[in-house]
Parts: C-alpha cells; structure tokens; sequence
C-alpha cells in the first residue's frame, strides 16, 4: 500500500513517451496474486469484478498523478466504499457541453476543456488499449496448459 | 482593427489545434475502425471514439472474468490443477 501511495505522488518521468508497458505489467500481476490470495475461490463473480478494478487501478497508478483521468479514475476507487449510487451528473457550463458523451466516458471528463478533454482522450485510450492488450497477453499463455 | 485580427489568428489556431488532435485520436482507432473514417467530420471521429472505449471498457470487464476463471482452474478439485499438479510431482 505504501510502495502504490508513493508511486502514485511521484511524476511520471516520461510523460510524453506513454507509460511503460513492463511496469503495467508489474503492477497488474502484483495486484492479481493479491486478489487471488484475498478473494475465497467460491465467489467467482466478486473475484472478477475485484480483478476489473485492479485492471485500472493499475493503468491509473503507472499513468501517474501528471494525467486528470488517472487522477479521476483512483479517487473514484478510493471513494468506493462512500459513494452512493451513480446520479448523473450536470454538466458544469464553463467546461461547456460539446462532446457530452465522451465527457462521461473519459474518467474527470466533466470538468474539462474542449481542447484538454481531446487530449486526456488520447492518452486514456492509449492507456485502455495496452492493458487489455496485457490481460489478453496473460489469458493467453494462461490457456495454454489446456487441452 | 489590429485587436480584432489578433482575436481571429488566436481563434484559427484553436481550431487548427483541435483539428489535429481530432486526427490524433483518429490514429489511435484500430484499422477496422479506421476505414469508414477517412473523410469523416470531427461529430462522426467522435462518435466513433466513444463506440471504441466503451467497447475497451467492455474487453477490460469480459477479461477480468476470464482471468477469475483462469484463477478457478489453479484451485483445488479441478481437472486441470490435477494435471498441473501431476506434471510438477513427477
């Protein structure tokens, strides 16, 4: 827990160059062996969902504390246990309205600039794409000891 | 008049920033995305954009369950940990 709350206040060195693949991977295995040690084996469906949020736990970690929607994404987790349940939100009107839909499906999108909301965006999408490409990687090599 | 000319310079390239990085995300869109966008708006690149994450966010989610299942097949009692488990005792 100490060695993630650092991790997260320290900036990303490399901010134009992207996250790095292997610490993704670091991290995200790290956090699987623990849900595995954590979570009793007859409650598949919690274990999937802890897994998910491990998933971006682990992008917004390695992304750092330089990105709103890696800032957005680990408030959200942390605040999980008080939050109610989801209301949607109003749009406040300096941020403006254009690209409503993208504004909720970008973590902080809401309080964004246009031109910010686009490039938060990029590097969100950048984000998603390298752990899924991770989680499949795993699944992967995982599935081949079967039949 | 020299305000009123600085004001449509700042205001051109606001839009040129924005145009480019409407291309950058269009870059970012996997090649059967990509297709249908290559002289789309910038309305159509967006929509096109919120159809990929949620479909990422979905993969994220369809993944997490197939490692939990994963998980399941290392526990005890399953076929396959008994094979696993015989390899490493013989």
């Amino acid at each position: 827990m100490d060695s993630k709350s650092s991790a997260c206040s320290s900036p990303n060195p490399n901010p134009t160059l992207g996250p790095s693949k292997l610490m993704l991977a670091f991290r995200f295995l790290r956090a699987l062996s623990l849900v595995r040690r954590t979570t009793p084996a007859s409650s598949r469906t919690c274990r999937g969902r802890r897994i998910e949020r491990a998933a971006y736990a682990s992008m917004a970690y390695t992304a750092g504390a330089s990105r709103a929607w890696s800032r957005a994404v680990l408030r959200r987790l942390h605040h999980r246990a008080r939050r109610r349940a989801v209301a949607p939100r109003r749009l406040s009107t300096t941020a403006g309205n254009r690209a409503e839909a993208l504004r909720r499906l970008v973590p902080g999108g809401g309080g964004m600039d246009y031109c910010t909301l686009l490039e938060e965006t990029a590097d969100y999408i950048k984000c998603l794409s390298m752990q899924v490409e991770l989680m499949q990687g795993i699944v992967d090599s995982a599935s081949s000891y079967g039949p | 008049m020299p305000v009123e000319m600085s004001s449509r310079r700042s205001s051109r390239i606001t839009d040129e920033e924005i145009s480019e990085l409407i291309s950058k995300l269009q870059s970012l869109l996997p090649e059967s995305r990509r297709r249908s966008m290559s002289r789309a708006s910038a309305a159509k690149l967006l929509k096109e954009t919120c159809s990929y994450i949620k479909s990422l966010h979905r993969e994220v989610g369809d993944l997490s369950d197939r490692l939990s299942d994963l998980m399941s097949t290392m526990d005890s009692g399953s076929p396959q940990a008994e094979i696993i488990r015989s390899i490493l005792r013989s």
